[in-house]
């Protein structure tokens, strides 16, 4: 018999207990392990802590905004000359002929709030939007017997004073800018003392139209908005019904032959193909090639359908799998034709996982950007929310991702801040259209 | 009245003559057995399919190809009618064929608005009217005065535009009267509409499916089209051999593809760096470690990273990263060396998508970690190994194929990825070997050469596309290969 437990003659004898030197050096390597893996696992999180920590802290600011509230005597010698109310004379009076009742204005509130400062009226009014005369010109314009009255008007503030409010701008940091100078903000802490200059919510950057570079005060994100809607009407009005029909065919019908296999192969590509190509598509076909208007929501949602396409098919074809296959033959075996077992029977018990892979593709159309800047999205294009459903679809857009772009290309801190208040909404639409996704799949889903 | 009615108005004609078939159809059906319906062949329902798709699929497939066709085929008549004299020194058939098309769609223009009746358009002289002038005054804007031979080509192709417009209303219209009328006439009881109605719908069925191939198709002919059109505008050696890239929208660029690669491959290896490590010992801690409570918590909220649209992160490397690596790195920064200059830089962007790619890594190794049997870590253990010589020693190389499929794809989106490099890396094509430095991708240059101001037809332009095909084949080949090599690997297991 040999003997199996025949240690070396010069081990030293030791205990089970004791632990050697090889067992605390794999013990200690095992504890190394365990903590890389902690290491990354906290390294993800935190990265994703910063991230919303950055979006947030960045894009709160924006849906406030500043305003100065002023009382404006609109004197008719200024704005009707003639005093007949004609609109079409009143509307020859330029916006600078409105500037003068502005700083008017202010020097009247200086005067009534027994402020001293040395500034001239003109650096007063400088602490408004460049667009304040137009927007008081267009509250004229709608109501023409308004002249020779006075109203309060709120005015936006200029995008340095709403940033000196926000602590964006400092005094230190306005030394060297010609847009104002520290009298201006000594100026505005009084009147915000006075209650004149206040910070408010701003429902327009919610609901506006995205403004030029020198306004980045008056930029809302509105329009965009209905650009990404129209886009995912399309999307979702063509991708759904294409990618079930194609999913159908692909998981019932088809036949295992080399064409099926083409097309498998082909759709697992697509998913995987950059989305900027598909905007070189995009524009080589749809633009170039079909003359579709350039910057159009209804190209960009096509685009976006070949794009979601391959992501609605692979789940729907998951979801129909997983219909047992006796769903199929009760049906067949009660004389429903193939046809029939699907459409009456498989399809509606997949419904459920269908259209949670077609909100999740939805999701993911709608933060996609790169596609867009191929086809034109981009830009200061859209100043006014279209007016009908064709004209949503037809006339020049931009989309949310887009603007949030736009904005970002702009390097001005005013549009940091509405980019990173777009990426807010953005969000907001993204977890709410997932969170629908998780819900629905939780609650409809059967398991077999 | 206008030249031509509008597609939309005959999509409506053809969805309101559909529908009126369906009932017409149903009823006609259900009349022929005399109001049982248990005489028919088939259910009711199917008569009136029967009837609508029939007036409905063939003229719309007509309709679809017609107006896909029809821009093609005029636009080579047209095109080969130009007199070669009209070509400048310098000029191509297409920018001319392109000033031919601006003023045909402003004749229309001025046509709309009333500057011109439909007859004065035909009769048009360019050496008698001066056509820019009247253009402009609708809002079109002409380079140069309008040459009669160009004058005479525009009309042309409106005059076939608009016949052909006409014809194809005509053509299709006919075609679904005559598909309403024959499978009207064929309705009674013992016709097999169910038979034909399946079909058809199969075949819809089959049409959803090839789009795919169609799509693929379309990107690879409209790439390939604009790059030979490249090709034939700019040496193809420089392209693939040059080292320096330098357009100029004035002509005589040097466009190399070579800085860009370097760039894209440069910045992706960054990003791997940063996703591989964390995603891979992300998902092993998650699949061998953690604890059923750990693991649905730190799971989904890993996976919130890759829910995040790219423009975030794009602005997030442009406005707070780049700025903080600039202060750690950049002339008097934290760390007292000045090695970077601008804040956006290979690292930037590297390590900004690297962080997108992390929950990308781990949920694909995740899975891969999963699917290895449990009986060979049973095996391990009972050999004496620990947890993580197991890990190391039998579940990764067990599951090494699908980990090298996992950072394949990783990579093939790193190289595709757009806006995280437009927004964070830099313009700059050169050839540095510093992370800090700016360097410019093959995905930024496609953005910024077609959403400049250049002309279509410039081989600066153009180049997008080559840049285009290259991204598509590069990451086609790193897609087949992770396929590929996880099928592989699969096989083994299952």
């Amino acid at each position: 018999m040999t003997d199996v437990s025949q240690t070396p003659q010069n081990a030293p004898k030791t205990s089970i207990h004791t632990v050697d030197a090889r067992t605390k050096k794999r013990n200690a390597a095992e504890r190394r392990f365990k903590a890389y893996g902690i290491a990354a696992i906290t390294a993800g999180l935190l990265v994703l802590l910063v991230l919303i920590g950055t979006i947030l802290s960045n894009g709160l600011g924006a849906f406030q905004q500043t305003f100065v509230t002023l009382n404006v005597e609109l004197l008719e010698s200024k704005l009707d000359k003639k005093g007949e109310r004609n609109l079409e004379d009143i509307k020859k009076v330029s916006t600078f002929g409105y500037a003068p009742l502005l700083k008017t204005a202010f020097e009247e509130k200086v005067a009534e709030l027994e402020l001293e400062t040395g500034l001239k009226s003109k650096d007063m009014a400088a602490i408004l939007s460049k667009s304040a005369a137009a927007d008081l010109r267009n509250h004229v314009l709608e109501d023409p017997s308004r002249i020779g009255t006075t109203v309060e008007f709120t005015f936006l503030a200029n995008s340095r004073v709403d940033g000196y409010l926000k602590g964006r701008v400092t005094r230190e940091s306005i030394a060297n800018d010609k847009k104002i100078s520290a009298a201006q903000l000594d100026f505005v802490d009084m009147m915000v003392a006075a209650g004149v200059v206040k910070k408010t919510f701003n429902i327009d950057f919610i609901i506006g139209a995205d403004a030029s570079d020198q306004r980045p005060e008056a930029a809302g994100i509105g329009v965009a908005m209905m650009g990404s809607f129209f886009m995912m009407l399309v999307v979702l009005l063509l991708a759904l019904p294409i990618g079930v029909a194609a999913s159908i065919y692909l998981e019932e019908f088809a036949p295992k032959n080399w064409i099926t296999d083409l097309i498998e192969v082909n759709i697992s590509n697509l998913a995987a193909v950059p989305s900027i190509v598909f905007g070189i598509l995009g524009l080589a076909v749809f633009i170039n090639y079909m003359h579709l208007p350039q910057s159009a929501p209804l190209v960009g949602g096509l685009v976006l359908t070949l794009m979601t396409l391959p992501t609605i098919i692979i789940s729907t074809r998951a979801s129909l799998k997983a219909v047992p296959p006796s769903i199929r033959d009760a049906a067949l075996g009660l004389g429903a034709s193939k046809m029939q077992s699907v459409f009456h029977h498989v399809l509606p018990l997949a419904a459920p996982g269908i259209l949670t892979g077609t909100i999740i593709g939805l999701a993911q159309a709608l933060g996609e950007t790169a596609p867009l800047l191929l086809i034109g999205m981009i830009g200061f294009i859209a100043s006014n929310a279209p007016d009908s459903i064709s004209a949503g679809l037809l006339s020049p857009n931009s989309a949310m991702p887009a603007q949030i772009y736009e904005w970002a290309k702009r390097a001005e801190p005013a549009f940091y801040e509405r980019a990173w208040g777009g990426i807010i909404i953005l969000l907001i639409f993204l977890v709410t259209m997932n969170t629908i996704a998780v819900i629905l799949r939780r609650r409809f889903e059967r398991r077999w | 009245m206008p030249a031509t009615w509008p597609v939309s108005w005959l999509v409506l004609i053809l969805l309101g003559l559909s529908v009126i078939g369906y009932f017409l159809g149903r009823q006609r059906a259900l009349a022929s057995a005399g109001g049982d319906s248990r005489l028919l062949h088939s259910l009711p329902n199917f008569y009136g399919m029967n009837v609508l798709l029939s007036a409905l699929i063939p003229s719309a497939v007509v309709l679809g190809a017609w107006v896909l066709i029809q821009p093609m085929v005029i636009n080579s008549a047209v095109s080969s009618a130009i007199p070669a004299e009209v070509i400048a020194e310098g000029s191509s058939r297409d920018l001319v064929m392109s000033d031919v098309k601006r003023v045909a769609e402003g004749l229309e223009i001025a046509r709309e608005s009333g500057a011109v009746t439909l007859a004065e358009i035909r009769a048009l002289d360019a050496t008698q009217t001066d056509i820019r002038a009247l253009l402009a005054e609708v809002g079109v804007a002409l380079g140069s005065d309008v040459q009669p031979a160009i004058l005479k080509a525009a009309q042309d192709y409106r005059a076939m535009s608009i016949t052909g417009s006409n014809a194809m209303m005509i053509i299709v219209l006919l075609i679904a009267i005559v598909g309403f009328g024959r499978s009207y006439a064929r309705t009674h009881h013992e016709y097999r509409a169910r038979n034909i109605v399946e079909r058809a719908v199969l075949a819809l069925l089959i049409g959803a499916a090839s789009l795919a191939i169609l799509t693929t198709v379309g990107i690879v002919l409209s790439m390939l089209f604009e790059t030979v059109n490249f090709f034939g505008l700019h040496d193809w050696k420089d392209f693939f051999f040059g080292t320096v890239w330098a357009p100029n929208f004035r002509g005589d660029s040097e466009l190399a593809i070579f800085p860009l690669l370097w760039g894209t491959l440069y910045i992706s290896v960054v990003a791997l760096f940063v996703a591989v490590p964390i995603g891979l010992f992300a998902a092993i801690y998650l699949s061998e470690y953690a604890s059923k409570a750990v693991r649905g918590f730190a799971k989904p909220l890993l996976e919130i990273l890759a829910g995040i649209p790219t423009i975030v992160y794009g602005l997030f490397a442009l406005v707070t990263f780049g700025p903080f690596l600039l202060r750690m790195f950049g002339d008097g920064g934290v760390l007292g060396v000045n090695w970077m200059t601008d804040a956006r830089s290979v690292a930037t962007a590297g390590i900004v998508m690297g962080i997108m790619l992390i929950p990308f890594v781990s949920s694909l190794s995740d899975d891969i970690i999963n699917a290895v049997p449990q009986s060979l870590r049973d095996g391990s253990y009972g050999l004496g190994a620990t947890k993580s010589e197991t890990i190391r020693q039998v579940v990764l190389p067990a599951a090494l194929p699908g980990i090298v499929g996992a950072i394949l794809l990783a990579a093939s989106r790193a190289i595709g990825e757009t806006m995280i490099v437009v927004l964070g890396a830099g313009a700059i094509a050169r050839l540095s070997t510093n992370p800090l430095d700016a360097l410019t991708t093959i995905t930024t240059r496609i953005v910024s050469q077609l959403t400049g101001d250049g002309d279509f037809a410039s081989p600066e332009t153009l180049v997008a596309f080559a840049l285009g095909l290259t991204l598509f084949v590069l990451t086609l080949g790193l897609n087949v290969l992770a396929l590929y090599i996880v099928r592989k690997y699969r096989e083994q297991y299952e």
